[in-house]
C-alpha cells in the first residue's frame, strides 16, 4: 500500500507539469501556429521564477512567495513568447525555426544569467512549499492520502488549468474562434475575425503555461535548477500529439508519461522493480520507447489542425 | 554587377550575414546589460575567434568545424527534402559509441584502415538509428519530428549502458581512451597547426558536403527528393515514389550524423565518450548550422566554420567573466534572425530591381 501510494503521488508531480505544458501547445497548435519551442518557454518561467525564489527565500513567507514566483513565470513565458508570435505572425516566418531558436536561447541564457548573478551554473533555492496535510480534505480515505497529504499548490493548479482549457476550447465564443483559426483561417476572417490576434492570443497562453510548466516542473522534485528541464518541454509535445489535441486525452496521456517517468526516474524506491535486477538505463528508456510504440499505433487517426504551421496571410485561398 | 545582385545564391548569402550581425549585436547589448565592464572586451575577444590564438587557434577552429559540418549536413539534407531530422543528434551519439567500440575491438586490422572502418561503422548504425523514423513517417505518418526527438533520448540512455557493459573505465566515467593505431591520420595538418587536434576528417568533411551537393543538385535522384520537399504531392503525382524517398534521406542523413560523431571521437588520444545524461555538445549546433546554411550543403561549411570559429572565441572569452554559453546565446539569437531570412530577402530583391529599373529608365530617356 505504501508503495503504490508513493507511485501515484511521483505519478501526479510527473504528470502536472507534462498536463500544463501540453496544454499550452494545444492553444498554440489550435490557434494555427506549431510551437517546438515548449522546452525553452519552461526553461525561461523555471529561471525567472526561481532566481526570484533565490533572491527572496528569507523575507517572504513560503506560499505567498511561490503564488508571487508562479505569476513571475507566467509573464516571463509570455515575454519569450512574444517573439515567437512576432516572427511567426507579423513576419511568416518559418515556425519551426523560430522555436527551435526559443529552444537554443532559453537554457544558455540561463546559464549565462545564473552564472553572472549567482556566481555559479546551479541556483540552488530553499524548497519550503511543500503542504503537509489540508484539514479535513486530508481525513477522506484514499483519495486524501493521494490528493491531500505532502502536496503542492501547483498540483491543483494544473487541474484547474485542465479543467479551464477544456471549457475554453471547446464551450466558449473564443474558444470556437481560436479552433477555427486553426482549422480554416480563410472563414473566421471572412466574417470579421482577426486572425492575427487570436493566433498571438493562443501563443501567448501557451507560453504562459509553458513558463508555468518549467516552474512546476522544478519545484516538486528538486531543491536546484541548473538551467534545464532535460527534454520534458518536447515529452509534452509528444503528450500533446498522443493527445490528439483534447484537454482531456491530454490529461489521461499525462498521467501515462508521468506513471512512465516514475518507474524510471524513482525505480529505486519500488522493490518489485529493483527485485527484476534490470539496469536502470533500461527504466530510463522506458518512456520514449513507448511513445514511439503508441505513436505507431495512434496517429493514423491524427487530428492536427489543419492550418498548423501555415502562415495566413489575407485574401489567400 | 546586377547578375550578382540578384543572384539567388548571393540574396541568401546577404540574408544570412545580416542575420549573423543582428545576432551579434543583440549579443553585445545582452553582454553590456549583465556585465558593463568586461563586454566590450569578451566581445571582441570572441569575434577575433580562432585568430586570437594563433595557428593552434585556427587548428582548432578547423577541428571543431569538422563534425560540425558533418552533423549540420545531415540536417540540412534533410531538410532540404522535406523531412525534419533533429534525429542527428541521436545518431551522432550512437555513431560516437559504435565507432569507439570499432576502434577498440578491431585492433587486428591492418593499422591504417582502423579508422575508416571504425567511422564508416559508425556512420552505418548512425542510418540503422536514422531508418526507424523514416519508416514511421513514410508507412505509419509518424510526425519525424516527434519519433527522432525519442530515438535521441533512446539512443543517449542505450549508449550510457552500452558503456557500463563493455568499455567501461572508472577513473574516466566513460569509455577507455581510443587506442593510438586507430586515430585519424594528421596528413601533415599538425605541423601546420601544432598544438589542435585537426585531422584528415575535415577533408572527409569537406569532400562529403560536396558529394552532398552533387547528389541533391546534379543528379535525378537528388531532383526527385527536392521535389518532394517542395510538394511532396505534386512529386507523387510525376511518379516519385516519396515513400521510398523518405526512408532513403533518413538513412543517408544518419550515415551523415553517424559519421560526424565517429570522425570527433577518433580525433586525439585524450578523446573518450563521457557518461552524462546530456547530450554530446557538438550537437547542439546542428540544426542551427543548417539553418544558418539555408540548408544548402556548401553553405553548410561556410556556416560551420564560422560557429567553431566564435565557438573558439567563446572559450577564450571566459576570462572576461562570460560563460561559454554567450555564444550558444548569440548563435540561437542569429537562428532566431535566420527565421525572417525570407523577409530579409524580399527586402533585398526590391531594392536592387528598384536601383536598376531607375537606372534603365534614365538609360531610356
Amino acid at each position: 500500500m505504501q508503495t503504490l501510494l508513493f507511485i501515484l503521488r511521483q505519478t501526479l508531480s510527473f504528470s502536472i507539469p507534462l498536463l500544463i505544458v501540453a496544454l499550452g501547445g494545444t492553444f498554440s497548435v489550435r490557434s494555427g501556429i506549431t510551437n517546438i519551442g515548449l522546452e525553452g518557454m519552461m526553461v525561461m518561467g523555471a529561471l525567472t521564477s526561481i532566481s526570484f525564489v533565490r533572491m527572496t527565500q528569507d523575507n517572504i513567507s513560503s506560499q505567498n512567495q511561490l503564488l508571487v514566483a508562479i505569476i513571475i513565470s507566467i509573464i516571463a513565458g509570455m515575454l519569450i513568447s512574444l517573439l515567437h508570435a512576432f516572427a511567426s505572425v507579423n513576419l511568416k516566418a518559418d515556425q519551426i525555426i523560430s522555436g527551435q531558436a526559443i529552444n537554443t536561447f532559453a537554457p544558455a541564457f540561463s546559464v549565462f544569467v545564473s552564472r553572472i548573478i549567482f556566481g555559479e551554473q546551479i541556483i540552488v533555492f530553499n524548497n519550503t512549499f511543500r503542504i503537509d496535510e489540508i484539514p479535513l480534505l486530508s481525513k477522506i480515505p484514499i483519495i486524501g492520502d493521494i490528493f491531500f497529504k505532502d502536496t503542492y499548490i501547483t498540483t491543483y493548479l494544473g487541474i484547474i488549468i485542465y479543467l479551464i482549457s477544456s471549457f475554453v476550447l471547446f464551450k466558449t465564443r473564443f474558444g470556437l474562434r481560436l479552433r477555427a483559426c486553426g482549422e480554416y483561417p480563410q472563414a473566421p476572417d471572412s466574417v470579421g475575425i482577426n486572425v492575427s490576434k487570436m493566433r498571438y492570443i493562443g501563443v501567448l497562453i501557451s507560453g504562459a503555461l509553458c513558463g508555468l510548466g518549467g516552474l512546476v516542473y522544478v519545484v516538486p522534485n528538486s531543491t536546484n535548477f541548473n538551467s534545464t528541464v532535460f527534454g520534458y518541454g518536447f515529452l509534452a509535445m509528444a503528450v500533446m500529439i498522443f493527445g490528439q489535441w483534447h484537454p482531456t486525452k491530454i490529461l489521461f496521456a499525462s498521467l501515462f508519461f508521468g506513471l512512465l517517468m516514475t518507474f524510471s526516474s524513482t525505480y529505486s524506491g519500488i522493490p518489485f522493480l529493483v527485485s527484476l535486477g534490470i539496469p536502470s538505463n533500461y527504466y530510463k528508456i522506458l518512456p520514449y520507447a513507448m511513445t514511439l510504440i503508441i505513436l505507431v499505433f495512434n496517429v493514423s487517426s491524427s487530428k492536427e489542425p489543419a492550418a498548423a504551421g501555415k502562415p495566413f496571410e489575407k485574401g489567400m485561398r | 554587377m546586377k547578375r550578382l545582385l540578384l543572384n539567388k545564391g548571393f540574396n541568401s548569402f546577404l540574408a544570412s550575414l545580416v542575420s549573423v550581425i543582428c545576432g551579434l549585436i543583440i549579443g553585445l547589448v545582452i553582454m553590456f546589460i549583465f556585465n558593463p565592464q568586461g563586454a566590450w572586451d569578451g566581445f571582441i575577444i570572441m569575434i577575433q575567434g580562432g585568430f586570437s590564438d594563433s595557428a593552434r587557434g585556427i587548428g582548432n577552429v578547423l577541428y571543431y568545424a569538422t563534425s560540425f559540418i558533418l552533423i549540420g549536413l545531415s540536417v540540412s539534407f534533410s531538410f532540404q527534402t522535406g523531412v525534419f531530422n533533429i534525429g542527428a543528434i541521436g545518431q551522432f551519439t550512437i555513431g560516437s559509441f559504435v565507432t569507439i567500440y570499432v576502434a577498440h575491438h578491431g585492433t587486428w586490422l591492418p593499422a591504417p584502415i582502423q579508422w575508416l572502418v571504425a567511422i564508416i561503422c559508425g556512420g552505418i548504425v548512425g542510418a540503422l538509428w536514422g531508418i526507424i523514423p523514416g519508416v514511421m513517417k513514410a508507412y505509419k505518418n509518424v510526425n519525424e519530428v516527434i519519433s527522432c526527438i525519442m530515438m535521441n533520448y533512446i539512443a543517449m540512455y542505450l549508449v550510457n549502458q552500452l558503456i557500463y557493459d563493455s568499455l567501461y573505465d572508472n577513473s574516466l566515467v566513460g569509455t577507455r581512451y581510443v587506442p593510438t593505431t586507430s586515430l585519424m591520420p594528421r596528413v601533415g595538418l599538425d605541423k601546420i597547426f601544432p598544438g589542435s587536434s585537426v585531422n584528415l576528417g575535415f577533408f572527409i568533411a569537406l569532400l562529403v558536403s560536396v558529394l552532398v551537393y552533387i547528389l541533391l543538385y546534379k543528379t535525378t535522384f537528388g531532383f526527385e527528393l527536392r521535389a518532394c520537399g517542395f510538394n511532396p504531392n505534386a512529386a507523387h503525382y510525376a511518379g516519385v515514389n516519396e515513400k521510398r524517398n523518405i526512408v532513403l534521406v533518413m538513412i543517408i542523413a544518419g550515415f551523415l550524423a553517424g559519421l560526424g560523431g565517429g570522425i570527433l571521437h577518433l580525433s586525439s588520444i585524450s578523446k573518450y565518450y563521457k557518461i552524462s545524461e546530456v547530450f554530446l555538445n557538438e550537437t547542439n549546433y546542428a540544426i542551427p548550422i543548417a539553418l544558418l546554411a539555408n540548408t544548402h550543403p556548401i553553405g553548410v561549411i561556410a556556416s560551420g566554420i564560422f560557429i567553431s570559429y566564435i565557438t573558439v572565441g567563446g572559450t577564450l572569452m571566459q576570462g572576461q567573466g562570460f560563460p561559454v554559453e554567450t555564444v550558444d546565446m548569440i548563435t540561437a539569437v542569429i537562428i532566431y534572425f535566420a527565421a525572417f531570412s525570407l523577409v530579409f530577402k524580399q527586402f533585398f530583391t526590391r531594392i536592387t530591381t528598384l536601383k536598376f529599373n531607375k537606372a534603365n529608365k534614365k538609360r531610356i530617356q
